[in-house]
């Protein structure tokens, strides 16, 4: 059994006020087979875990995305997507302030996660990333074993675990890789297909009992098969994790997505440097049938991207 | 990609136009004779056959006088004497221990020099310095991979001597110790394992360090974590390529060490290592064919094999230890 409590030190004044919402998020075990289906009732306005608020994104002096407000709605599954360089993947990256790592990547406006100001001082980027995990586009597994892979995350952040075994397990199980793995649990993850690479790091990222999953592209370098797969899992995770998804496959997000966010790249007027901005952001299903905006509808069915 | 058709892509059907009129635009077989290549895979070959040759030429020319020298003293009395006089007539004798151990210490020293700060530097370039910084330092430690070992000697017996170990440190040692030749040979090899492993550690995919970071880790988690695990094999090779050239370095020894070839016991005595005895006796003097010839040959085949099984055992560490990228 896993246990959520942080230690003393590990647990900033700051995130109080988050840590219930995150420990409901984290009590019910996840399941496999679980059915989700974007045909479940949504309320017309999401139940906010991250807010973006007017934000822009630089990179040194170029300005990458610019006024993005969103949305991230508990226990749903967002899917953002829109032609190459609109800023998607920049939009996701700071959502947990994993552009802090790139040199001279800058956020302007407000990112807020249960209304507090992820970007406010005194808050930890460390403890924010715990809480908001990331899957990348190509599957990094650390050249470790299977399970140390598992291990790694709740080893270094500090975690209490009773049984780390058990946790592996569970982890493995809820990414839908366990019994697949379950014989070779020292062996390098190296020794996994591309899928398995990646169910892997989404167990990794379970692991750590995050509230919301970031996931750019996940399927990307996954075959059919292996992308139902990821599919399937995001639906059952959906009921313990809040999923934001970054997707250049439209049959995917009408998939999986409750709602789904429309960008594009504008260029700017002085200067011709392409500037992702939202276009439209709602119910995947309305988007996909019915959208509100022109460019959302030429994208969607091929015109245009 | 367009194929043109004289764009050089001996595509089929496409033939050149400065062929003859026997050219068959279907045939597979070589179209020119390709003499360059030729020349050039001979000229690799030779330079490949040269640098082997030389190799066992060196091996040779180290283990005939080495046989000799091995049928006048014993292996047993060679290895596990301990005392080293080949030059005091009439009461020669020929234990190498005593110039082992001046080896051991002096070894030993530089590598508790050199592994910490090195692997400290290599963390900082390549984990926490701005690219500024890098951009800046990196080549400063590689300029210091270069001065002459001589200027490192000197600088034991001037400075760190009587200044750092005397005055600073208020030791009581004489011009002469293992310390003091340590200690330089260790600043010495600092920039070897410091650039190396910086290499090894900056090669360590961004996605690995990405993925750690995703996780809640730390840098510094990260850092030893991921990061340090991935490279260590080069890591490993860089502090092995160091304590070769510790074990192989003999200015800095000769000038700073000693030149009383007695058993080491700890840093602040005097000593002489293998390799200042070679430096000492090899005076041109020393007939062919004499023992005293042959015995600094001796010397110079256990250096060599010291060196050798250093190498062997570190390969068999780093393949069991290293988690592959
Ligand atoms: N590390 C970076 N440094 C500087 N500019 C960047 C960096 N990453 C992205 N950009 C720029 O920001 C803009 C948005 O890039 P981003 O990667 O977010 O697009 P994307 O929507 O994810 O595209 P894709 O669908 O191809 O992944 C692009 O113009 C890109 O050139
Ligand atoms: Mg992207």
């Amino acid at each position: 059994m896993i246990s959520t409590t942080t230690t003393a030190d590990d647990a900033p004044d700051a995130s109080t006020s988050a840590s219930d919402s995150s420990s409901v998020a984290a009590a019910p075990r996840p399941q496999v087979g679980a059915s989700g289906g974007t045909d479940r009732y949504l309320p017309e306005h999401p139940t906010p875990v991250i807010e973006c608020e007017n934000v822009d994104i630089y990179y040194g002096a170029f300005r990458a995305v610019h006024d993005v407000s969103l949305v991230y709605g508990r226990h749903e599954i967002t899917a953002m997507i829109g032609p190459s360089g609109c800023g998607k993947s920049t939009v996701l990256r700071s959502l947990n302030r994993m552009n802090d790592l790139i040199p001279g990547a800058r956020v302007t406006g407000k990112i807020s996660y249960h209304g507090q100001d992820m970007y406010g001082s005194g808050v930890d980027p460390i403890e924010v990333r715990r809480r908001i995990g990331m899957v990348f586009q190509k599957p990094n597994p650390f050249p470790k074993s299977i399970y140390d892979n598992i291990a790694y995350g709740p080893r270094v952040t500090g975690m209490k675990v009773d049984s780390m075994d058990d946790l592996v397990e569970e982890a493995l199980r809820a990414a839908a890789l366990w019994d697949e793995v379950k014989d070779k649990l020292k062996q390098s993850a190296y020794g996994l297909s591309g899928g398995q690479q990646q169910r892997l790091c989404i167990a990794r990222t379970i692991a750590v009992r995050p509230e919301v999953i970031l996931m750019d592209e996940p399927c990307s370098a996954l075959d059919p098969i292996a992308t139902a797969r990821i599919e399937d899992l995001m639906e059952d995770l959906r009921k313990d994790f809040t999923i934001i998804i970054v997707t250049h496959n439209m049959q995917q997000a009408a998939r999986v997505a409750d709602r789904t966010a429309f960008f594009t790249a504008q260029a700017a007027e002085g200067t011709g440097d392409r500037t992702g901005q939202l276009v439209e952001f709602d119910l995947t299903s309305k988007i996909f049938s019915n959208p509100a905006d022109r460019r959302t509808e030429d994208y969607i069915s091929g015109r245009f991207g | 990609m367009t194929i043109t058709a004289d764009g050089g892509s001996p595509a089929v059907g496409t033939p050149r136009s400065k062929r003859g009129g026997g050219f068959d635009p279907t045939s597979l077989r070589r179209q020119s004779p390709r003499h360059g290549e030729r020349v050039v895979m001979g000229v690799l070959i030779a330079a490949a056959l040269l640098s082997v040759l030389v190799t066992v030429g060196i091996v040779l020319s180290l283990l005939l006088p080495a046989i000799s020298f091995f049928r006048e003293v014993s292996f047993g009395e060679f290895l596990f004497g301990t005392r080293w006089s080949p030059r005091f007539s009439g009461q020669e004798s020929y234990g190498v221990l005593p110039l082992i151990t001046g080896t051991a210490w002096t070894t030993l020293i530089a590598l508790v020099i050199a592994i910490p700060f090195g692997l400290g530097a290599a963390i900082y370039l390549s984990e926490y310095a701005p690219s500024r910084v890098r951009k800046v330092l990196k080549p400063v430690l590689e300029v210091l991979a270069g001065i002459p070992s001589v200027v490192y000697g000197f600088f034991a017996l001037t400075f760190v001597a009587p200044v750092i170990l005397n005055d600073l440190l208020g030791l009581d040692v004489g011009t002469f110790s293992v310390l003091s030749a340590g200690l330089v040979l260790g600043i010495m090899i600092i920039p070897t394992v410091a650039s190396l492993s910086e290499d090894a550690m900056s090669a360590v995919p961004d996605a690995l360090r990405h993925g750690s970071m995703a996780l809640g880790a730390n840098k510094m988690r990260t850092t030893l974590r991921v990061v340090f695990p991935a490279a260590v094999s080069g890591i490993a090779a860089s502090i092995v390529l160091a304590l070769s050239r510790a074990v192989g370095e003999t200015m800095i020894v000769a000038l700073a060490a000693g030149t009383q070839a007695r058993m080491v016991g700890g840093p602040t005595e005097v000593g002489q290592t293998m390799t200042g005895f070679i430096a000492q006796t090899a005076t041109g003097e020393s007939t062919p064919g004499t023992l005293s010839y042959n015995t600094l040959f001796a010397v110079g085949l256990l250096l060599f094999v010291i060196t050798f099984v250093i190498n062997m055992i570190s390969i068999r560490l780093v393949r069991k230890f290293r988690e592959a990228y």
